[in-house]
């Protein structure tokens, strides 16, 4: 028998009204928990996936855009670049690597990126199983890509323009897959990856099929080009995925490439920033919502315990009278305030956990993006005191009222 | 004037009141340990008041009360609770038990608070005695008024108290119930060779205790 079965009991008594503060609690708590393992998941894949990436060099237009295009596949492009253009800027001795990338097709929703084989190293991609292209129209799959589309060794399938399923597809061009890639957890997971002369030679090949593609809303080839600019289209990449040599570059190269105004110069990191910050207004209002949830239910447990309070205000002095300080009291009463507080926090963690890793599988199926539940960061031991602190709280003012028990003036009303 | 270290209860020249109005007004009461003691007296005649300024939850206006040789006025807040946990076994009219708590769980928690451990033997000792045998998972709602008073009998008993005071103990029972209540309550206090003080109206209680003593209302 101890403090701890007293406040146990003394909740059980009103079964209901326990049950709806726990779960108050619980969903609040919850919420929060979801909102921030997606928030910090979400951010650190978008920085996995940006890693070894200081510029991306692409036509002019939105920053955001290129980079959401050409780094994290999520987007289409601006336009194409000029490939002579971009080597030019490659070959400046500010620049350590610069692999070039040209998007176009999709396989079931899957991008097929015409790039090297050090953008599978990029990302320290190795091979599963197979090899990578040595030829054009040989592709290797990433590893969520292969798995959800069921790409395998020797497997043969049609790119289809642009990321819809429905579009045009170059039937007389099937892609033959000759290795899977390694699962990394970033974007390269969910990529067909092929040489740069695929999708040049495949683009040039369909050249003539350019009046199918005119009316399309996603061109991402620039297939609307005049007649004029079309002895270039094998000659035209999408992007320039830079790394600099120093870090001393980013002072000056990006502008540079901006001032000369026939390319776009996009960090990255800038524009993760800007993207995280606009993602971050809409984590942060469902946050806000999620407090106010934590406070109701903190205004709940304080009610409840308030109102249980004043019907056992004799059982509080008849504890006086068996020897119980107004200390133990006031732990008793705390306790029960906590008690409430801890179920519905482990149900909260529990739920929120739960539901991230639901969201999380079915995103790795779905998208190949792969975010899990059952991980702890740092700042949830944080909110775990801090929501210890709400109950605490919802609970003292009982507390305190019960450690001022009269109880000599208590036991004479009764 | 006996020796006050013999004494269970030793109360001296005591006044209590409420503003104007005097509650409690007595020269002298004593009550040697393992002797038991009837204070009974009409309603309103303080009864009550004069209990709890026994136990110490009220503090009287003059007098001195000493309890088994201890000045209560030498005592304050935890220390106080402390020594009434630990010397003296409340018995209250309605019994008050907690009624979120079993039977059992009523008694072992008075035993925790008094003794700071538990001794589940020493229970299941007085549930025998107290024939409560069966009843120990039931709640408070589910006695009858005898039984709730025999736990309330147990929980005042648990911890062994060199003295016991009772409130009205029979004043809500028949004859025959008053007859046997009071007489648990001696035998149950004669057992750990406690001293009994039982504060009542009910004058079936005259005869049947060691003293009486007729308290009434201050002039």
């Amino acid at each position: 028998m101890s403090w701890l079965r007293l406040a146990a009991a003394n909740l059980l008594l009103s079964p209901l009204t326990s049950a709806v503060n726990v779960l108050l609690m619980a969903l609040g708590t919850a919420s929060i928990v979801l909102l921030l393992l997606l928030g910090s998941q979400l951010s650190a894949t978008l920085s996995r996936d940006a890693r070894g990436i200081d510029l991306v060099l692409g036509s002019t237009g939105s920053p955001v855009q290129l980079v959401l295009a050409a780094v994290y596949h999520a987007d289409v492009p601006p336009g194409n670049i000029p490939l002579r253009e971009a080597r030019r800027w490659a070959d400046d001795p500010r620049v350590m690597t610069a692999i070039p990338i040209s998007l176009g097709d999709s396989y079931r929703g899957y991008r097929i990126v015409g790039t090297t084989a050090a953008y599978a190293a990029l990302y320290g991609a190795g091979l599963a199983s197979g090899r990578f292209w040595s030829t054009a129209l040989e592709a290797v799959a990433g590893s969520a890509a292969a798995r959800s589309a069921g790409l395998s060794p020797g497997a043969n399938f049609t790119g289809a323009h642009g990321l819809d399923a429905g579009s045009h597809r170059h039937e007389s061009h099937p892609y033959r897959i000759v290795g899977v890639l390694e699962p990394t957890g970033t974007v390269v997971d969910r990529l067909i990856l092929t040489s740069l002369e695929s999708v040049w030679d495949l683009h040039s090949e369909q050249a003539s099929h350019r009046s199918d593609h005119d009316n399309e809303a996603e061109d991402e080839h620039g297939h609307d080009r005049s007649d004029a600019d079309r002895s270039n289209l094998d000659r035209e990449i999408t992007a320039m995925l830079v790394r600099y040599r120093s870090p001393m570059a980013a002072m000056t190269l990006p502008r540079e490439i901006n001032a000369a105004g026939t390319l776009q110069a996009a960090a990255p990191a800038t524009e993760i920033s800007r993207i995280l910050r606009l993602i971050g207004i809409g984590l942060d209002g469902l946050s806000a919502f999620s407090w106010a949830l934590i406070l109701t239910a903190a205004l709940s447990v304080f009610a409840a315990l308030y109102g249980s309070l004043r019907a056992r205000r004799c059982d509080l002095a008849i504890l006086r009278c068996l020897g119980a300080t107004r200390r133990e009291l006031l732990v008793a009463v705390l306790l029960e305030g906590l008690l409430l507080s801890a179920f519905g926090i482990a149900l909260g963690f529990l739920a929120g956990h739960g539901a991230m890793a639901l969201i999380g599988g079915w995103l790795e199926s779905t998208r190949g993006v792969a975010l899990t539940g059952w991980t702890w960061i740092p700042v949830q031991t944080l909110l775990l005191f801090s929501l210890f602190g709400v109950g605490a709280v919802a609970g003292a003012i009982p507390a305190v009222q019960a450690y001022r028990t009269d109880v000599a003036r208590t036991l004479a009303e009764r | 004037m006996r020796d006050s270290a013999t004494l269970a209860i030793d109360v001296g020249d005591l006044g209590f009141s409420y503003g104007d109005s005097t509650v409690v007004r007595m020269e002298r009461c004593q009550l040697s340990r393992g002797q038991s003691l009837a204070v009974i007296g009409s309603s309103g005649c303080g009864k009550t008041t004069f209990l709890h300024l026994l136990a110490g939850l009220i503090r009287p206006g003059r007098g001195a009360i000493r309890i088994l040789g201890q000045d209560l006025a030498r005592l304050r807040g935890a220390s106080l609770d402390r020594f009434r946990g630990r010397n003296i076994g409340l018995i209250f009219q309605r019994f008050h038990l907690l009624p979120a708590l079993s039977a059992r769980e009523n008694v072992l928690l008075a035993q925790r608070v008094t003794n700071g451990r538990i001794d589940t033997a020493r229970v299941a000792r007085l549930f025998a005695q107290l024939d409560l045998n069966g009843l120990e998972n039931h709640k408070p709602s589910m006695l009858s008024d005898g039984q709730a008073q025999r736990v309330a009998i147990a929980r005042a008993l648990v911890h062994s108290p060199p003295l016991i005071m009772a409130d009205e103990p029979t004043s809500a029972l028949d004859d025959a119930h008053a007859e046997q209540a009071l007489a648990l309550l001696q035998t149950s206090a004669q057992a750990v060779g406690a001293a009994l003080l039982v504060v009542t109206h009910d004058r079936r209680v005259r005869g049947c205790l060691d003293a009486e003593f007729e308290m009434s209302v201050p002039a």
